[in-house]
């Protein structure tokens, strides 16, 4: 049940027929494990946090740095060399208190992914290297849990979500990571301060979207956003037959970490 | 021979291949995953995956960052 106090802030949302108060108790009771807390991962935590997502958690190793600031909205510049999770935690609960904040002071692995992953019923990535990247998608897809993949640089977006079994996977299109320094990271080549902001909501609605189960996920389609042409476009997809992971024959059947596309540079991004 | 790549139309030589197109276009093709009519081309059929009239392809860039 709805407290008076829940009913004024989610009113917004309770007025929408496809929210309601039976769908803001669904968001409340709904756990969204958000891996990441840079710039995709700053407006998915501080929106889904908003929203009422009742247990959100959220995973990264880093300590918040000076040049993050540009984009990672979540993060002050009080909060330059704090950990990141506990800064995006502070602002988390300041917007709304009665949401539980689990932190993972961790990059994931191959090792504790599936365990981290366990308690969620929705996994968004806001990584920035490609071997968290597989890595994500591989244990998502194991586990059978939903999740949203996202990634920027420069003025360039992309998004898809991933139903286990049911929709094309990350795999599906990328088989597997390109070589070691074939693309290069934010770091190293610039983000617009803005593009995380676009992507990262949209991330953010999805996980809304499919806790409420109403409307159509971005399954079977990867969305691509140019900043600079303002232009999004819709990349049809359908599984892969010949996915590694989800496909007919698979040989992946258990998480791995991709070490070669495990960069030095990838880690201070 | 008409294409659509990426949405847009496009003139290609005749007896194109995927490879061919990715050189055409200045791609190295591991920095990205190429679609021909809804179907993944794996890698190694880049050289020999030949394109036809009315091909819808998609050039797929990896993008990494977060």
């Amino acid at each position: 049940m709805l407290t008076d106090e829940q009913i004024e802030r989610y009113s917004r949302h309770i007025m929408l027929k496809e929210v309601g108060g039976k769908g803001q108790q669904r968001l409340f009771d709904g756990r969204v494990l958000i891996i990441g807390a840079g710039g995709l991962g700053a407006p998915i935590a501080l929106y889904l946090a908003a929203a009422g997502i009742g247990t959100l958690g959220i995973a990264d190793a880093d300590d918040v740095d000076l040049s993050n600031l540009q984009r990672q909205v979540i993060h002050f510049t009080p909060d330059v060399g704090k950990p990141k999770v506990e800064s995006a935690r502070e602002k988390m609960e300041a917007i709304n208190p009665a949401v539980r904040v689990r932190t993972y002071k961790e990059w994931v692995n191959a090792a504790n992914i599936t365990d981290i992953i366990r308690d969620y019923d929705f996994v968004i990535d806001g990584t920035d290297n490609f071997a968290a990247k597989f890595l994500i998608n591989d244990a998502c897809v194991l586990a059978g849990i939903p999740y949203s993949h996202g990634g920027i640089l420069q003025f360039d977006g992309q998004t898809m979500t991933v139903k286990p079994g049911e929709s094309a996977c990350y795999r599906c299109i990328f088989p597997e990571p390109p070589p070691k320094d074939a693309i290069p990271t934010c770091s190293q080549a610039g983000v617009i301060g803005v593009l995380p902001g676009v992507l990262g909501t949209i991330q953010a609605t999805e996980a809304i979207k499919f806790l409420l189960g109403k409307g159509e996920l971005l399954t079977n389609r990867l969305l691509t956003y140019n900043a600079l042409r303002m232009k999004f476009r819709e990349i049809p997809l359908k599984r892969n037959p010949a996915c590694p992971v989800c496909g007919e024959h698979p040989t992946i059947t258990e998480v791995k970490d991709e070490l070669d596309a495990l960069t030095v540079c990838d880690l201070k991004s | 021979m008409h294409i659509t790549l990426n949405g847009e139309q496009a003139d290609i030589a005749e007896g194109s291949t995927v490879a061919g197109l990715l050189e055409h276009l200045q791609l190295p093709r591991e920095r990205v995953a190429v679609e021909v009519n809804l179907a993944i081309v794996p890698k190694a059929a880049y050289d020999s995956c030949g394109l036809a009239e009315g091909d819808r392809i998609e050039v797929v860039h990896f993008v990494g960052g977060g």
